[in-house]
């Protein structure tokens, strides 16, 4: 990317958990922790507010950022802020305050041991995540990408224990191998096309690669970040995880990790290879029947899913989806949709894992079948438990349905019949697995003597899921409310696809 | 100061020499004569280096003799930056060592730093010497203060020094034959004019024997699949202050002596050059994953990472296998950066023997508890063994998979990747003891208090120092390719 302007805002931002990271794990056992988790805030407020500040120039185009040194012969560390960055930037930033507040009532509320290290990695994974935002080439997004693959792991084996472990194993054993296979596709593609940074629209030409060659690299460079995004075969580390804390889940699932993989898949496909390679290679589409598959079947698994932060595990595989489906569909509608729904599913789907999380530290209950008539004791809770899952069926005036329609006005412009389907058979099965717990919840009849009196989570919890699911609600009436999210990823699939606004 | 590349080899002689004559006047004497004596060296390599940059290669001759009777030390970039390297592990490892010699005599501790410093002398001679003879005799400097110093670690460490022993003297009867060789074939032994004769001479199969001699022997004193099997016994039971000296940078001054070989002294220009490339292309792609899996069976950190070393110094010779320019400076990369890895590691496992005297890895159940700084630096070592970026093992590995995809050998990229891989899933086993699983009882050798309580400073300043070698060496790569890249560009392919 040519640079306008220097700025070294992005810089800022990716240093600023990064030193609260390496603050809390030096000082945190020797300090109280009320002045531990002011480090964590001292970062998030500050890197928030450097993220909005940013937004006007994003907004009008200019390309802003900064490189700092040659980071390997011929290649540069290179920051810079673009449209398609700045949404996953504001969804990360944003609900890093969320989710720190949320853990604060989480981790006291339940008494959870190793918090410092807790702290410490969520910072890191920050860091790491605002650096994939603004990585404005190749390498330096592998750097940050497998800095996040590293920083999610100690949050990942949180409880010490036997089952998280493995989970850990696990999760390692997928993310390092599909990380390693994309740094053989980056090389690869490097020796051909002599070329590293991200250009809406990509830079690779069809004769650049010989064609069996082309496809090879380019399922080696997106192996990454499907596993990351959960897309199946590849996403048995993702409800194995769902071993670790909530406030955990919430960073995979919502703030960090599988958006990391999404968004990976977003700038392999469409800013590196771009829409002409993709098609040209048969990858997208190979991509796009995966996604379709994922969407269908982790929602049928979904149904059968008593655990309920396992509902909602496989929830998210499917959600993510859509957002590979978009990505695939290669259209303009459908990219601006993608990138939209990482906002969408980022803000419905924290606010039900904190509600899960919030009724599993007031009642210690963790499946459907044993919370029957929650209304009573958690009614804001399940309130917006009901917001959001209706956000996540795709109900109009919901924040799911803008992303929702966009990839479907997508897939229609492309001609692909069976991809509008899916998506509107998967957002039925969404309604089937997530009503029957609104339903048991909160219908008069299921009243019992288990849950008598009214008894919410602690403040530090509730807050956060009322701002959630209130941003859920507002962002599907007016997506364009406060941050202008809607225009910049309209902004982004208008440079990816060459067309203006 | 014409004379710095001798002062870099006297000064470690000078101590080695006093040394022992002053631990008899009083038991620490001589340990601090040679430390000072490497820091003087260290100084002295680093005003070395910028000469060489500054001003080219260093040709200095010994008395005076003319060039090629005389006794040449030819320091260009490359091997003044493994002088570096040398001589700062030998500085912390002899600060390291401090914490390690209150048992014996002080014959004894006064013997074991003048082998120490002969160590060192014998590697940083062999690094800069211009001659093949002079080679053999630093090799042996080298070899026989290592018997001595594996051979102090205790009854196995005897009984592991004699294995080295016959084995090592195998390598350098095997060397002596290569020389003899190529000096019946050439009639010099000075290394630039041997390589001027062997271009004008057609003697391309008695080359090759020789080449395969010198590999063999070579290949024996790096540790390298399939002659490594005196190396992890002989890491495991050296002596505790002598081992990351002898793990960090003694393996890698032979693979440099088989660069020299390879690309100075034989060059592109030789007939069978492509198929001795392919022997060591395939024997290091052996090792990396022979090494690994091996390594993957351990419950002994120091055994865990021997065999580690066997898989790193099959990176090195990887890079010489490939043969770009990218991937030579890659695999010198690798060098300095396994250095300061594997020195960093074993200097991390030391000061968790230092206060547990255990270096089993059951016993390792979350020391992160006690020692967060040593368990968050080892973590650092053990990512970069793996790639992970920013350390500096990815970057070796990123310039040895572009040099690969320079000549085409893709093959090579997914060997890298396989062994990473390995690495990941034995590193990771190291990182999983010491963050996750549930501590033994574990006794302190020292008393400790409640909570934090790291190891002295004299451990944690090499540990420490080798781990921000590791970053700096990472992010700052670029630099050190430049340089190192002065002197490739003629040699490489």
């Amino acid at each position: 990317m040519i640079l306008t302007a220097l700025d070294y805002r992005p810089g800022i931002i990716v240093l600023l958990p990064l030193i609260a990271s390496c603050l809390i794990y030096v000082l945190g056992e020797h300090i109280r922790p009320n002045y531990r988790e002011a480090i964590t805030f001292a970062a998030a407020f500050p890197m928030a507010a450097l993220v909005y500040s940013m937004i006007p120039a994003a907004l009008a185009g200019k390309e802003i950022g900064f490189t700092l040194l040659e980071i390997v012969k011929g290649v540069p560390l290179q920051f810079s802020v673009d449209a398609a960055g700045m949404i996953f930037a504001c969804v990360a930033s944003t609900l890093w305050i969320v989710t720190s507040c949320y853990s604060i009532g989480y981790m006291r509320g339940h008494g959870e041991k190793n918090q410092t290290g807790y702290y410490s990695a969520f910072a890191m994974c920050l860091t790491a995540t605002m650096g994939l935002c603004f990585s404005a080439n190749l390498l330096t997004f592998f750097i940050f990408f497998e800095v996040l693959t590293v920083a999610t792991y100690p949050l990942v084996v949180h409880y010490r224990d036997e089952e998280g472990t493995r989970s850990g194993r696990k999760y390692l054993a997928y993310t390092l191998i599909s990380g390693q296979l994309f740094f053989a596709g980056i090389v690869i593609l490097y020796s051909f096309t002599g070329r590293m940074d991200f250009v809406p629209g990509g830079f690779v030409n069809t004769g650049d690669i010989p064609m069996p060659w082309m496809l090879a690299v380019f399922i080696l460079m997106i192996g990454a970040g499907i596993v990351k995004a959960g897309v199946m075969p590849l996403h048995s580390w993702l409800p194995a995880a769902m071993v670790a804390p909530t406030p955990v889940s919430a960073l995979l699932h919502a703030v960090a990790v599988v958006k990391a993989g999404a968004f990976c898949t977003l700038r392999v496909v469409l800013y590196v290879f771009g829409p002409e390679a993709a098609r040209f290679c048969h990858g997208s589409e190979i991509l796009a029947w995966m996604a379709v598959a994922t969407i269908l079947i982790s929602s049928l698994i979904a149904i059968r899913k008593d655990n309920l932060k396992a509902r909602l595990a496989f929830s998210t595989v499917g959600q993510l989806s859509y957002i590979i489906l978009g990505i695939a569909i290669l259209s303009p509608f459908a990219a601006t949709g993608a990138l939209y729904h990482i906002v969408a599913h980022a803000f419905m789907k924290i606010t039900l894992f904190m509600c899960a999380g919030a009724i599993f530290v007031t009642t210690h209950r963790k499946n459907i079948s044993e919370i029957i008539g929650i209304g009573r004791q958690m009614p804001v809770t399940m309130t917006c438990f009901t917001l959001a899952s209706l956000a996540v069926a795709g109900f109009p005036f919901f924040v799911g349905f803008t992303s929702k329609a966009n990839i479907i006005m997508g897939a229609i412009s492309m001609g692909q019949p069976f991809f509008v389907a899916t998506l509107i058979v998967s957002a039925l099965l969404a309604l089937t697995y997530l009503m029957p717990v609104v339903l048991l919840a909160f219908k008069r009849d299921f009243y019992n003597s288990q849950f008598p009196v009214k008894k919410e989570a602690s403040l530090p919890m509730l807050i956060p899921i009322m701002f959630t699911a209130a941003c859920s609600l507002i962002l599907g009436v007016m997506p364009n409310f406060g941050l202008h999210l809607y225009d910049l990823a309209a902004m982004a699939g208008n440079a990816i696809f060459g067309l203006s606004l | 100061m014409k004379n710095l590349p001798a002062y870099i080899v006297l000064l470690p002689l000078c101590s080695a020499l006093l040394s022992l004559a002053l631990s008899k006047i009083h038991k620490h004497l001589g340990r601090d004569v040679v430390f000072g004596a490497l820091a003087g060296s260290l100084v002295l390599s680093v005003v070395q280096l910028v000469r060489v940059i500054q001003n080219g290669p260093i040709h200095y001759v010994f008395g005076g003799y003319k060039i090629p009777y005389g006794i040449e030390f030819s320091v260009d970039t490359i091997n003044a930056v493994i002088v570096i390297m040398v001589c700062t592990l030998g500085v912390l490892s002899c600060l390291f060592a401090f914490n390690f010699d209150k048992n014996g005599d002080a014959l004894q501790v006064g013997g074991a730093y003048t082998m120490h410093a002969l160590l060192v002398l014998g590697m940083v001679g062999m690094t800069m010497t211009g001659d093949v003879f002079n080679l053999y005799v630093f090799l042996e400097i080298t070899s026989l203060t290592a018997y001595c110093l594996i051979a102090m670690g205790g009854s196995r460490g005897i009984v592991s020094a004699f294995r080295y022993l016959l084995v090592g003297t195998v390598a350098a009867t095997f060397y002596l034959l290569g020389v003899g060789i190529l000096y019946s074939v050439t009639g010099t032994l000075n290394m630039s004019d041997m390589a001027a004769c062997l271009k004008q001479g057609n003697n391309d199969s008695a080359m090759l024997m020789a080449m395969m001699f010198l590999i063999a022997a070579f290949g024996i004193k790096m540790a390298l699949f399939p002659f490594h099997g005196w190396q992890p016994s002989a890491y495991t039971h050296a002596h505790t202050g002598a081992r990351p000296l002898i793990a960090g940078a003694m393996g890698k001054i032979p693979a440099y002596a088989m660069f020299r070989y390879l690309y100075c002294i034989y060059g592109k220009d030789f007939k069978y050059f492509r198929y001795v490339l392919l022997i060591i292309g395939v024997i290091s792609v052996c090792g990396m994953i022979y090494g690994s899996v091996r390594a993957m069976a351990q419950k002994d950190i120091r055994k865990v990472l021997a065999y580690s070393s066997v898989a790193q110094i099959g990176y090195i010779s990887l890079g010489f296998a490939i043969g770009s320019p990218l991937a030579l400076a890659g695999a010198f990369l690798h060098m300095l950066g396994h250095a300061f890895m594997k020195g960093g590691l074993f200097f991390a496992a030391g000061a968790i023997s230092w206060k547990y005297g255990t270096f089993d890895l059951n016993d390792f159940g979350r020391i992160y508890k006690k020692m967060p700084f040593t368990a968050g630096l080892l973590t650092v070592g053990a990512l970069s063994m793996i790639g992970i970026p920013p350390t500096v093992g990815f970057f070796s590995k990123w310039y040895l998979a572009c040099g690969a995809a320079q000549t085409h050998e893709y093959v090579y990229i997914f060997v890298l990747v396989l062994s990473s891989l390995l690495n990941a899933v034995y590193f990771f086993k190291v990182i999983e003891k010491v963050f996750v699983q549930a501590d033994k009882n574990r006794k302190p050798l020292h008393p400790e208090g409640k909570g934090v309580t790291e190891a002295p400073i004299t451990i944690m300043i090499p540990v420490v120092t080798c781990i921000l070698m590791i970053l700096l060496l990472g992010v700052f790569n670029v630099k050190v390719i430049d340089i190192l890249l002065i002197s490739l560009k003629g040699v490489a392919l």
